[in-house]
């Protein structure tokens, strides 16, 4: 299944946005999630399933003014 | 009219114990904010932070790549300087966006501190006030402490504060442009019409003798990232506006004169020798 990660195409085999963040290797990283410009709660990454053509935001800190 | 004070001078460098500045309920020695973007490094923007005795700096949110991780070591180096951040919605030109990146920042910096930026035009950066209004309606109610980057507006500015907002940061001149405050009648009528509201001045100031202007026209703080980062020696530049902040303070406590149109001998004419 194709999902957009980050606004880039990316083939998944997760079923739910935690398992996501673990291919992308960013499990355990400090970040906050949206899926389809909705937020998604650390807590409920688990629970929330993904689908085929998902656009899904990882945001971490980074430098502003 | 201005008060005069009975005792002595507060020494140069006890000031800000003397006078903290009190935001959302946390008081805090300095009166610098400091932006965290477009330093030259990140040992710069450390050296930067350190210099210039700053306790909050602003923070965003941005896209991670599983690769290179930047946000992780970002993070990592914010968090042992000890500073409190202030995490900022920029780039956000729709009420949902804000709203969304107002949620993500809470759970990522564990703070319920925003500073709320609804862009409303692209060439000036000035705020959408409209949309920067509904978002403080919604993120307020939701229990955020809002820092609405503002113009000088005094109808926005009251609607504000009666959504919620127990400060504001207008803007002094379009972020990054260095111009210092634009609109000096504007915003010394902000000043005068809400006398107890911690008024921060947020985005284009250029030099320290802004920074000190807007500490002598009684604004509480000022929030500086580019003059900072784009100086030649931030950290340099950082100890140099941090004096004038502090510069501008005490003379907002000692009372400034006010102009006059005309020369005003300052040598007593009185006992003047005729030499004619």
């Amino acid at each position: 299944m194709r999902i957009i990660v980050n606004g880039s195409s990316r083939e998944t085999a997760a079923g739910d946005l935690a398992s996501v963040l673990t291919e992308l290797g960013l499990a355990e990283a400090v970040v906050a999630t949206a899926l389809n410009g909705e937020f998604v709660p650390s807590g409920a990454r688990g629970a929330t399933r993904i689908g085929e053509g998902d656009r899904l935001e990882v945001l971490a800190p980074m430098q502003g003014g | 009219m201005r008060e005069r004070f009975m005792t002595g001078p507060i020494a140069a460098g006890a000031l800000s114990a003397a006078s903290p500045l009190k935001l959302y309920d946390v008081e805090l020695g300095s009166r610098l904010l400091l932006g965290t973007s477009r330093y030259p490094s990140p040992a710069i923007l450390t050296e930067a932070i350190e210099s210039s005795g700053a306790e909050v700096v602003t923070v965003s949110l941005r896209r991670e790549s599983s690769g290179e991780r930047a946000g992780q070591g970002f993070w990592s180096l914010i968090r042992e300087l000890g500073v409190r951040v202030l995490p900022n919605t920029a780039g956000c030109h729709s009420v949902k966006e804000a709203v969304t990146t107002a949620h993500m920042a809470r759970e990522v910096f564990g703070t319920s501190w925003v500073k709320l930026e609804v862009i409303g035009d692209d060439d000036t950066l000035q705020p959408d006030v409209f949309g920067l209004l509904e978002a403080t309606r919604i993120l307020a109610g939701e229990g955020f402490e809002v820092f609405p980057y503002t113009s000088e507006d005094l109808v926005v500015a009251d609607r504000l504060l009666d959504a919620g907002c127990r400060l504001l940061m207008p803007w002094g001149a379009p972020i990054g442009s260095g111009r210092g405050l634009n609109n000096l009648f504007g915003l010394k009528a902000l000043r005068a019409r809400f006398p107890d509201v911690p008024l921060i001045i947020d985005a284009g100031l250029g030099v320290p003798s802004h920074a000190a202007q807007a500490l002598e026209l009684g604004f509480d703080a000022v929030l500086i990232n580019t003059a900072v980062a784009e100086a030649a020696h931030p950290a340099q530049m950082a100890v140099a506006f941090a004096r004038a902040v502090e510069a501008g303070f005490a003379a907002r406590l000692a009372g400034p004169m006010e102009p006059r149109d005309m020369a005003e001998p300052s040598t007593p004419v009185i006992g003047k020798a005729f030499l004619g």
